[in-house]
């Protein structure tokens, strides 16, 4: 239980930040969202907050299992890039992916019943964590190999552009994907043939256990978009205000048929590669602790101070909590995967 | 009947697919303008368009890829890896990608496409351009293995491959391109998993795909001259695998050699021959054989890639070693 504790601030207990001295409030650009729609992207950053929160602590207690990719402290980059997309654009995602599932408007309840295993998750068990899918949702696949979901969304912008469908594709990667060849060989394709493809690189500081900058010496990612020819922009991945800016200008871009964009979104990790992770081989607590001043959520509700009431924030997060604890329950309460279905579903 | 050529045959059947299909579209390189090293697409861009017909930078990772991608995405693609050697560099888009997006989403995502390559030795390509290497794909569940052997089989395995829900690995051998055969027209499509006796038989029974199918016909010639009937069949795939066509051949010659150019060790005919073991021992009157390659990279002189490649006369030899005519040795 304490392992989660202090973990979810808000309105009524104060964040971390508050109790270290204030961080200055840089984001305070709405970019003409509505009142309506502040409302909705900080119900989503919540939501992923407490989502990893609560089944961090289902997973310490055993009700799930497998490997778990917490996304806290980078709630600001799906809540942003998924803002400025339609339900019928696409979205991929990586193993730190629940995130991006719920920002692009999956259901809590089929999410969590995959991650316990459940016939009611949205796979029927077969998936997992790392494989939500809901395609009604245009949420179209995670990829736990590293760079992978570049090139689904690549594909998927192939075949709008085939089509001649005004739709665009997002690809969330880690810090960890420009590593790999296979983010080279994406870019390139999507900017040869200007797909309506936005690159996010959420570069949360740390590739598993390797700091970024130990394994690239050029610390800025999106810098590499100049040797494809196509607009690399950094953002602040804790601003959710930037992340949506440039999120949109991409997305605008994309879908516009004037091709790719590669948004690098800094951020910090939060939590160890997964849960249970021997951190302290490779950072001190107090580097967390530190860049845990900087919360998102916090940075949300400053930004909006004077123009948001606080008790509207505070509603949300009251129904969100009540939404999550209901799916929770929904998973807990619903069946096994049923093993005669184990055969079924490759061909 | 009209007579093609085989590479003629995978031609009409992507041309085929694509005019009949506007989710069809080809992805390779020098397929465009150039047509195809193998002239497979040959005045395709005029026809259909080079948005349909996409030339690739040589990148198969993101060529197949971003092919997974656009199948999940309702597109029905054809990648062509010009050398089956190359799909090397693109074995995550099909091993952990397109074999796995059906099942692990639930059957909410499923990636119909055709990967089209062509291998094989006999050209003196050397090492990195003559594997044979479909027997990788047998150990991914999710993939489908077509390995055609003569036009019309092209034809009608690829319409079936090019209409499926799942990845079908569609190969061919060079050695073929030129070899000709009668097409009826229209071909009917040929559902995977069904073999078919190419040659009947009482002694010896041998099963072989692709160019080994004509090869262990040559063989069966041969061993007519010493008075062995031998019974050839054609597996036609490899996933799904015709075994009750084997066990059928066996009831009567109860003798199997399984022929292919792949290299032996861990090869599919290893496949083939535990299952017929394990459902038709009965049936064995001696063990069962294979005749593969050896175990070494495909040299490029002549004279190299005949002392280690499976051939007829390794084939000739296997059946005589099945009958005790001589006696077995690798």
């Amino acid at each position: 239980m304490t392992e989660g504790a202090g973990l979810i601030s808000s309105v009524t207990s104060p964040p971390v930040a508050d109790r270290g001295g204030s961080t200055p409030a840089r984001g305070t650009k709405f970019h003409g969202l509505s009142d309506a729609r502040l409302l909705e992207i900080f119900k989503t950053m919540y939501t992923i907050r407490r989502f990893e929160v609560t089944m961090e602590r289902a997973h310490l207690a055993g009700d799930l299992y497998g490997p778990f990719h917490s996304s806290m402290g980078q709630e600001a980059i799906p809540a942003g890039v998924c803002a400025a997309l339609r339900t019928s654009d696409v979205v991929t995602s990586t193993h730190r992916g629940h995130g991006h599932a719920i920002a692009k408007g999956a259901e809590l309840g089929p999410i969590c019943a995959e991650l316990w295993g459940r016939a009611t998750g949205y796979c029927g068990g077969k998936g997992g964590s790392m494989h939500i899918v809901s395609t009604e949702h245009g949420f179209i696949g995670q990829s736990p190999i590293i760079g992978g979901s570049g090139l689904l969304a690549t594909g998927a912008a192939l075949s709008f552009d085939l089509r001649g469908d005004p739709l665009v594709a997002v690809a969330f990667l880690g810090d960890g994907a420009v590593g790999q060849g296979v983010f080279h060989e994406t870019l390139n394709l999507a900017a040869i043939w200007r797909l309506p493809a936005v690159f996010v690189v959420e570069n949360n500081g740390y590739a598993h256990s390797f700091r970024a900058d130990e394994m690239q010496l050029n610390p800025d990612i999106a810098s590499r978009a100049e040797g494809y020819g196509i607009p690399g922009v950094v953002v602040d991945g804790i601003d959710v205000f930037s992340v949506y800016a440039a999120a949109e200008t991409a997305v605008e871009r994309a879908r516009a048929g004037d091709g790719p964009t590669l948004i690098e979104a800094k951020c910090y990790r939060w939590r160890g590669h997964n849960l249970g992770d021997a951190e302290h081989l490779y950072r001190d607590r107090r580097e967390v602790e530190e860049a845990r001043r900087n919360d998102p959520l916090h940075r949300f509700r400053q930004a909006v101070s004077g123009r948001l009431e606080l008790a509207a924030l505070a509603g949300i997060e009251a129904a969100v909590d009540k939404e999550i604890d209901d799916a929770a329950r929904f998973a807990a309460e619903s069946p096994f995967a049923d093993p005669r279905t184990a055969l079924e579903g490759s061909f | 009947m009209r007579e093609i050529t085989f590479i003629e045959a995978v031609r009409e059947a992507q041309a085929e697919a694509l005019a009949s299909d506007d989710r069809v579209f080809i992805m390779g390189q020098e397929i465009g303008s150039y047509g195809g090293v193998f002239r497979a697409t040959q005045d395709f861009v005029r026809r259909f368009g080079g948005h349909r017909v996409r030339d690739m930078p040589i990148a198969e990772q993101s060529m197949l890829g971003a092919g997974v991608g656009a199948a999940v995405t309702g597109m029905r693609p054809i990648v062509e890896v010009m050398f089956m050697d190359f799909v090397a560099c693109g074995m995550d888009a099909i091993v952990n990608h397109a074999a796995k997006m059906r099942y692990m989403s639930g059957d909410q995502l499923r990636a119909p496409m055709v990967i089209r390559t062509q291998g094989g030795s006999g050209t003196h390509h050397g090492s990195q351009h003559s594997q044979t290497l479909e027997s990788w794909f047998l150990h991914v569940p999710g993939l489908a293995v077509a390995v055609p052997s003569t036009p019309q089989d092209v034809k009608g395995l690829f319409k079936t491959s090019v209409e499926l829900e799942h990845p079908v690995l569609f190969v061919e051998h060079r050695a073929l391109y030129r070899t000709t055969g009668p097409v009826p027209d229209p071909v009917a499509p040929i559902p995977l998993g069904q073999g078919v006796v190419r040659r009947r038989g009482e002694d010896v029974t041998v099963a072989a795909v692709g160019k080994s199918v004509h090869q262990a016909l040559a063989a069966a010639l041969e061993m007519e001259e010493e008075g062995v009937s031998v019974e050839v069949i054609d597996l036609r795939t490899l996933v799904p695998m015709d075994v009750e066509i084997v066990l059928e051949s066996l009831s009567r010659t109860h003798r199997l050699v399984v022929a292919h150019e792949a290299v032996e060790r861990g090869g599919w005919a290893g496949e083939l021959v535990a299952r017929v073991v394990a459902e038709g021992f009965d049936e064995l009157d001696a063990p069962p054989l294979r005749a593969g390659s050896k175990a070494t990279p495909i040299p490029f002189a002549r004279e190299l890639e005949a002392a280690m490649i499976s051939d007829e006369r390794l084939i000739a030899r296997r059946i005589r070693e099945s009958l005790d005519l001589a006696e077995y040795s690798e």
